[in-house]
């Protein structure tokens, strides 16, 4: 079989699928997925579509600072949106600090979803010392608020590895320092399930049959409690980008000669009583653009992967 | 008792702890809380034959059902499969193999399937546990057979379960027991959750698959009308003991044991209109605190100081086995 006709195949078979019926029947659901997808490949192809490296000093010129966009008086075709107080092109510096703010915020729910999947299912299921243990350190967990956390293992990073090897880290630590502190609400939701799902008489239909526990709790419980880790990962993405914002406004987050979209937000504040609307307005209509559309994506995730609540698929 | 015991329960004991957590037992004072969800039940399944434990809700057939499925761990007393024991500390290796071939139908159809699997990948999971055949096509083909076998159409095996009345679902679950090619297969209330006509359409079902595959069944309910409908013998719990156990024929056709009378007294039934019937009285003790004695004394019509005191056990009378003082001393005939 050649390529082509594998493709085809696949094709047919995507168009074929529920999901797929079910998706384009929900023209918010279509708009936002392209949102989104527009955001995410614009800020995974940023070093190719923007005019500017805003993240090489070389290329900067101070010269440049507070231009207004191109429509305004005193707007040049350069920079189009305008350019900032460091002379850098806003949309150049969007879509790098779109990639940054992405990065960290797909990464770190990632990790907390891992993290917090994992312990939740252990704890539901196993239940007992190992589920009083997993949940009392989620409680002590909790009563801190995740910024402070955050804050915490950033600056124990930070004092213990060296400056320069600090900036090239910070990302990962960032990442690490975000994830490690959302998974208390994964593993909660994941317990809860869990403790309904696994007296469910299918689980004991399984264990009946001999099933083993870490196979029932793979096979029948993960999936059956995955509808609500999908719409906490996708407000998650939201939280982490944000916290990223925060911990980079107080000068813990990313280094400031790559600043994320958060990063820009926060620059483009200092300047919004003196007239320099657009430096905060483009990177935070964006950023909202972003969080809504995935919200919205979420929503449909909820619903399409729960069968009961599928309607009108003709068969 | 034609053929010999496939399944023998002996001494069976199963409490639940149900006590509140150690810290409120230390500030309030609070002692241990015991559920005796079972407490001492005895019988045995000869191949072939469908064995009916009836009660009502709370007496602990449920619980039997899943001991002997090992759901749940017995406290004490043992379970014997063709011989072996199989439950608790004596249980040996091999006991897997045995218990592949013992499977179980549950009560609720809409909660016993995995919402989120298709019915082909639910009725293979017990064929593809143990591995009973060689790859994928021939396990899609016993699927389709199993189907059918229970009145549903191959293509069925594509849907998720939610396509599907509780009636259907009911002939998936069973489809899902026959798939582990079991020769015992525990039913715990297979029909409470059906429509009175579904139930009859299932009861068929079960009874044609039993003399087609040869199966014996463990019959859990609270129905008699079903019993009678379904069993060859039938034991009558009540608060974790089994008060009664005889031959269909026999229990339904000369009750002895007080409550036995008193469950049959409910059955309401075309002959017996206009006659006055025997209202059940009172409830059902807790089974955290069982009255001392016969558990059924504070109901029964015929108790007296010995009932209060000491704990009647199952003793052969005319053809049936009876726990009863009264029926043991002829006050009761």
């Amino acid at each position: 079989m050649t390529a082509i006709a594998r493709l085809r195949r696949t094709i047919a078979r995507v168009r074929d699928h529920d999901l797929w019926h079910d998706f384009t029947a929900s023209r918010i659901t279509v708009a936002a997925a392209a949102v989104t997808l527009a955001i995410v490949l614009a800020a995974l192809f940023a070093p190719w579509i923007t005019p500017q490296n805003p993240f090489d000093p070389a290329e900067l010129d101070l010269l440049d600072a507070f231009t207004p966009p191109v429509w305004a008086e005193g707007g040049d075709w350069r920079f189009v949106l305008g350019t900032d107080d460091q002379g850098r092109d806003l949309y150049s510096a969007m879509l790098h600090g779109a990639r940054i703010s992405l990065l960290v915020g797909f990464a770190s729910v990632l990790l907390a979803a891992a993290i917090g999947v994992t312990l939740g299912l252990v704890a539901g299921y196993s239940g007992g010392a190992v589920d009083a243990t997993i949940m009392r350190i989620a409680d002590i967990q909790i009563s801190f608020p995740a910024i402070l956390i955050a804050l915490l293992i950033d600056g124990v990073a930070r004092g213990v590895l060296p400056r320069d090897r600090h900036d090239e880290l910070a990302l990962y630590v960032l990442v690490f320092a975000i994830g490690a502190s959302g998974w208390v609400q994964f593993a909660r939701t994941v317990r809860g399930s869990t403790l309904v799902e696994k007296n469910r008489e299918y689980v004991q239909a399984a264990r009946v049959i001999g099933v083993r526990p870490a196979a029932i709790v793979l096979r029948h419980v993960l999936p059956n409690a995955m509808g609500p880790v999908l719409v906490i990962a996708t407000i998650g993405l939201a939280v982490a980008i944000l916290t990223e914002a925060t911990l980079s406004f107080l000068g813990v987050g990313v280094p400031p000669t790559q600043p994320s979209l958060g990063t820009l937000i926060d620059i483009g504040q200092d300047f919004l009583f003196s007239g320099e609307w657009w430096i905060v307005v483009f990177p935070g209509v964006l950023l909202a653009a972003l969080i809504l559309a995935v919200n919205l994506l979420g929503d449909w995730l909820r619903d399409a992967f729960n069968p009961k609540l599928r309607k009108g698929v003709a068969r | 008792m034609a053929g010999d015991p496939l399944v023998e329960v002996d001494g069976l004991v199963r409490y639940f702890d149900v006590s509140p957590p150690l810290l409120n037992r230390a500030v309030e004072g609070a002692g241990r809380r015991i559920v005796r969800a079972v407490d001492g039940v005895g019988f045995s399944i000869a191949r072939g034959e469908t064995f009916a434990l009836v009660g009502e809700s709370g007496c602990g057939k449920s619980t039997v059902a899943r001991t002997i499925v090992g759901l749940h761990a017995p406290t004490a007393g043992a379970i014997r499969y063709r011989g072996t024991e199989i439950a608790g500390r004596s249980a040996g290796a091999d006991v897997a193999a045995l218990r592949q071939r013992m499977q179980m139908i549950f009560q609720d159809p809409y909660a016993s399937l995995n919402p989120r699997w298709r019915v082909r990948d639910i009725v293979g999971e017990p064929i593809r546990h143990n591995s009973l055949l060689p790859d994928r096509a021939s396990v899609a083909a016993r699927v389709a057979e199993l189907l059918v076998r229970v009145g549903l159409s191959p293509v069925d095996g594509e849907k998720y379960p939610h396509e599907f009345s509780g009636g259907q679902r009911q002939r998936i679950s069973i489809a899902r027991a026959l798939a582990g090619e079991p020769e015992f297969v525990v039913c715990d209330e297979p029909t409470s959750a059906l429509d009175v006509s579904v139930q009859a359409q299932i009861l068929n079902l079960m009874k044609e698959l039993q003399r087609a595959l040869g199966l014996t069944y463990l019959f859990i309910s609270h129905d008699l009308a079903v019993v009678y409908h379904i069993s060859s013998r039938v034991a009558v719990m009540y608060l974790g003991r089994i008060c009664e156990l005889a031959d269909t024929e026999t229990l339904f056709g000369r009750p002895r044991h007080p409550y036995t009378r008193m469950l049959l007294d409910t059955i309401p039934d075309l002959e017996m209109g206009g006659r006055d019937r025997e209202p059940v009285a009172g409830e059902v003790p807790s089974p955290i605190n069982p009255p001392s004695g016969c558990a059924f004394h504070p109901r029964c019509p015929y108790a007296d100081a010995r009932c209060r005191t000491e704990r009647p056990e199952l003793k052969p009378a005319g053809g049936a086995s009876v726990a009863c003082h009264a029926v043991e001393e002829g006050r009761l005939g």
